[in-house]
């Protein structure tokens, strides 16, 4: 604990990379093996499964403070991290015979059995074994997410250092849902089974195109496809094992029950990197993402959904074919397999290839673009001709261009303080559209603004308060932003009785006053739009 | 007999209605009373100041001319109806609570404090009253200071380390009060720099005797190469800023009580930053609140919305007092 606690005080303490890989380097070099697995684990977003719930830590760090639960709940509000908060608050410990990082998880692991009177004086007594640090690293492993600024990228990266292997072979052996508690540091990173098991390869990522792709170059060198709006997978059939693994690497077989008749169709050792959908079979279409949405989170899939919301797997890569990883061949060559592939399949199976768009110059792609929402699709995708399957994101050679978003001009009418480095500044904010006399709320957004630009707004907040309710704050309705949304939808479950698809603040429109903000009739003149 | 209480909130601050003065007035009034230095509560435009005779020196570079008397501490006052005197706060060089009394009333306005005695500052000294008017600038249980001693050898360490790879280290501090603690407090284990705007200030608080070492101007001419492995100390706006740039490698650091919170720490792109406040944290507000013996307290400048929910908790008669400037946010100002 003592050495991964400060560890994670250097990573913590450097804002520069070659820091932060050198330490986690010394780390996975010295530290004993199986606190090194926890360490990748943690590091690269693995969270442990949670034994003691937040809301009992609060209220025994607010009790071991002595201090009222409810100034406990004002500080964390403040601090904006719960298990920095509990650190902060409590008074010092012996700190003496800390446990070490595996020992600590092992422990944690065996309090989700016992009865409330255990967990908490198990608890105690480690608060009172562990430094301030040590605390706060502690309250991360209960509490998990252990944003220190590494990905898992940077911990690829340090862990070939330490070992002297090939970061691309270490990034896939670190890939699928191994547990730490159970998996040793030599099996982790040794050559195991992997190509037995239904691992998936990294995911080769895009970067978002914010200016016209004549930047890009000949357009003979791009292929274009629709950019799906469904969710990020890889479809992997080996030795009879089929998985279906989210972007976020969570198996998420068994929600789309309708895939398993793959396995009898596609040859062992094939890896389909694609989009999960729901299809309209009479429009030959994906539906709206409200129609996945159903399916996602839902663990008992009934005969109805199934009906009612078919999934489909639209693939746009094929990552290994025959049981050989062919990641690094060009693009076009990994399509064409990819084609050929599924050409020999039934088309009443539920996959399907994305097509490429037709287009001889920019022009028209940008033209095909704008239709996108025909085609329910987000945009579209750009990819290099020739360019590998990369581990991750490489800014150059894939690309998605997206709808211009929809928008509307608002007024701010709740704000209330971010979390982690957002802590203290007004960031989440709620804002309204004018309907007759009154301002209804119809959208929380807390992105697309600057830092300096928030702080203004604190700034403004701390004076133009008309109420306050706990953390959030009523204030004076004055200022005006654009709210970029990517969709639009019926919702009985808004006050607005609408509900929006990744709303933002394009820009804060200091230009606008209150008076010429958009209405609810606007809006629904939107949905309307949309629902056409 | 007067039915006013002895101090009463106005739009312009604090106002004692029986001595016709202001304490740390933000809008020009007749007469002002100031509890010490910093911009926030000197300000420009009153037609007569009163301050201790150790907090002048820098008030008086900051407004220039203005009309100005000092007074000693502990000494006393006759004012209209009421007697003041002024008592160590211990935040920075000069800094005075404000006594008032009327008829054996008592009413104190602490201005910003803290209890730590910082070795350069007039230690703090508790005040016995009836009414207590207190900053809670870290007002919540989260603040919790280590003794100065740790913190300053954590800043030497950074320092040692910096130099031995070859940076500079700069850290960011108040040019008034907080840069002359730490100047104060390192020992001259190396060159250090100052900031003009530092410099500035460090040479007035040297003229009136505090015990300051010997540091060199940051000028365009300065022979970077000469001080190589130096200690910076800058304002926090010169941290990250063009000016820095001068220093080659540099390491730069925030010295502010906002430190303790890892998020506000990140938000300034900082991988280092001490904590060390020229205010009082939760237990030193909670200690001197008890130790002036008041029933009733008046909680301003910070978290005051639950730290005056706390002391009717405890038992006090508590109340807000607003300032114009926003409530309970870090960063406003230390």
């Amino acid at each position: 604990m003592n050495r991964f606690a400060a560890l994670f005080a250097t990573l913590d303490g450097t804002t520069k990379t070659s820091a932060k890989v050198a330490a986690l380097a010394d780390y996975l070099r010295s530290a004993p093996g199986e606190d090194r697995v926890w360490a990748i684990a943690l590091l690269s977003g693995k969270r442990p499964r949670r034994s003691v719930r937040s809301t009992e830590l609060r209220a025994w760090a607010a009790e071991k403070a002595q201090v009222p639960l409810w100034l406990f709940e004002e500080s964390y509000a403040m601090v904006g991290d719960l298990a920095e908060t509990i650190a902060l608050i409590l008074p010092a410990g012996k700190a003496v015979d800390p446990p070490a990082l595996a020992s600590a998880m092992r422990e944690l692991a065996a309090l989700s059995g016992m009865d409330d009177d255990h967990r908490k004086a198990a608890i105690l007594d480690a608060w009172d074994r562990l430094g301030p640090m040590e605390r706060l690293v502690f309250n991360k492993l209960i509490t998990g997410g252990f944003r220190v600024g590494v990905s898992r990228g940077l911990v690829t990266r340090a862990l070939a250092e330490a070992t002297g292997m090939d970061e691309g072979t270490l990034a896939h052996r670190l890939m699928g849902d191994w547990t730490p508690a159970a998996t040793s540091f030599d099996h982790l990173i040794g050559d195991g089974d992997s190509r037995a098991d239904t691992r998936p390869y990294p995911f080769a990522l895009a970067s978002g195109l914010e200016k016209t792709p004549e930047i890009l170059g000949a357009p003979s060198l791009w292929t274009a496809e629709w950019k799906w709006d469904g969710i990020r997978g890889q479809l992997i059939h080996r030795d009879g094992l089929l998985a279906l693994w989210s972007r976020g690497e969570e198996l998420i077989t068994d929600r789309f029950p309708e895939f398993a008749m793959l396995a009898d169709f596609l040859p062992s050792g094939t890896a389909l990197d694609g989009e999960v959908v729901v299809w309209d079979h009479e429009a030959d279409l994906p539906m709206a993402f409200s129609a996945l949405q159903r399916r996602i989170g839902r663990k008992s899939v009934t005969r109805r959904i199934l009906a009612e919301a078919p999934a489909r797997f639209i693939a746009y890569d094929l990552l290994e074919t025959g049981g050989k990883d062919i990641r690094t061949a060009p693009l076009m060559e990994r399509r064409a397999r990819l084609q050929s592939l599924v050409a020999g399949l039934s088309p009443t199976l539920p996959l399907g290839i994305s097509p490429a768009l037709p287009f001889s110059n920019w022009e028209e792609l940008d033209h095909l673009r704008r239709s996108a929402r025909q085609f329910r699709a987000e945009g579209v995708m750009l990819k290099q001709v020739q360019s590998p399957y990369h581990n991750g994101r490489k800014r150059g050679e894939w690309w998605k261009w997206k709808l211009d978003p929809w928008s509307v001009d608002a007024v701010m009418i709740y704000a209330q303080a971010g979390h982690g480095r957002r802590a203290n500044l007004f960031t989440d904010f709620t804002f309204a559209l004018r309907d007759g006399e009154s301002l209804v709320p119809f959208a929380k957004a807390y992105s697309g603004l600057t830092d300096a630009e928030f702080a203004e707004i604190t700034r403004w907040v701390q004076k133009n308060t008309l109420e306050r309710f706990g953390p959030v704050r009523r204030v004076t309705p004055e200022l005006v932003f654009e709210i970029g949304f990517e969709g639009i939808q019926e919702s009985p479950r808004h006050k607005s009785g609408i509900a929006l698809r990744f709303p933002r603040m394009i820009r804060w429109r200091k230009d606008k006053p209150l008076s010429e903000i958009d209405t609810m009739e606007n809006l629904r003149q939107l949905l309307a739009r949309a629902q056409a | 007999m007067s039915q006013d209480p002895v101090l009463t909130f106005t739009d312009r601050g604090i106002f004692c209605p029986d001595g016709g003065f202001h304490i740390d007035p933000w809008r020009p009034v007749d007469h002002a009373l100031i509890t010490h230095g910093h911009s926030d509560h000197a300000r420009w435009g009153h037609r007569r100041y009163l301050a201790t005779h150790q907090a002048l020196p820098v008030i008086r570079h900051r407004l220039g001319q203005i009309d100005a008397s000092g007074i000693a501490f502990g000494e006393s006052l006759r004012i209209g109806g009421v007697t003041v005197s002024f008592h160590p706060a211990g935040h920075v060089p000069g800094s005075a609570q404000i006594r008032v009394e009327r008829r054996g009333e008592v009413w104190v306005v602490s201005g910003d404090y803290k209890i730590e005695n910082d070795g350069l500052a007039e230690a703090f000294t508790p005040v016995r009253c009836h009414c207590f008017i207190s900053e809670c600038t870290f007002g919540l249980p989260v603040f919790r200071w280590q003794p100065q001693d740790s913190v300053m050898r954590g800043i030497v360490d950074w320092w040692q380390g910096n130099a031995a790879s070859g940076r500079t280290s700069v850290i960011g501090a108040y040019s008034f009060g907080k840069a002359q603690r730490i100047l104060s407090g390192l020992g001259g284990i190396g060159p250090i720099l100052t900031h003009g705007a530092v410099e500035d200030t460090t040479e007035i608080l040297r003229q009136q005797g505090y015990p300051l070492p010997t540091t060199i101007r940051v000028t365009p001419g300065i022979d970077l190469a000469a001080n190589r492995g130096a200690l910076v100390i800058a304002p926090p706006s010169a941290i990250g800023a063009a000016w820095m740039r001068r220093f080659g490698e540099v390491d730069a650091a925030m010295a502010s009580g906002w430190m303790a919170i890892r998020g506000l720490k990140r938000r300034r792109g900082l991988g280092t930053g001490f904590v060390v406040s020229d205010h009082a944290d939760w237990g030193g507000l909670v200690s001197a609140i008890r130790e002036t013996g008041a029933e009733r307290v008046f909680v301003t400048h910070g978290y005051t919305v639950p730290f005056r929910r706390w002391l009717s908790e405890q038992g006090y008669d508590a109340g807000i007092v607003s300032t114009e400037f926003g409530e309970d946010m870090a960063e406003a100002a230390e």
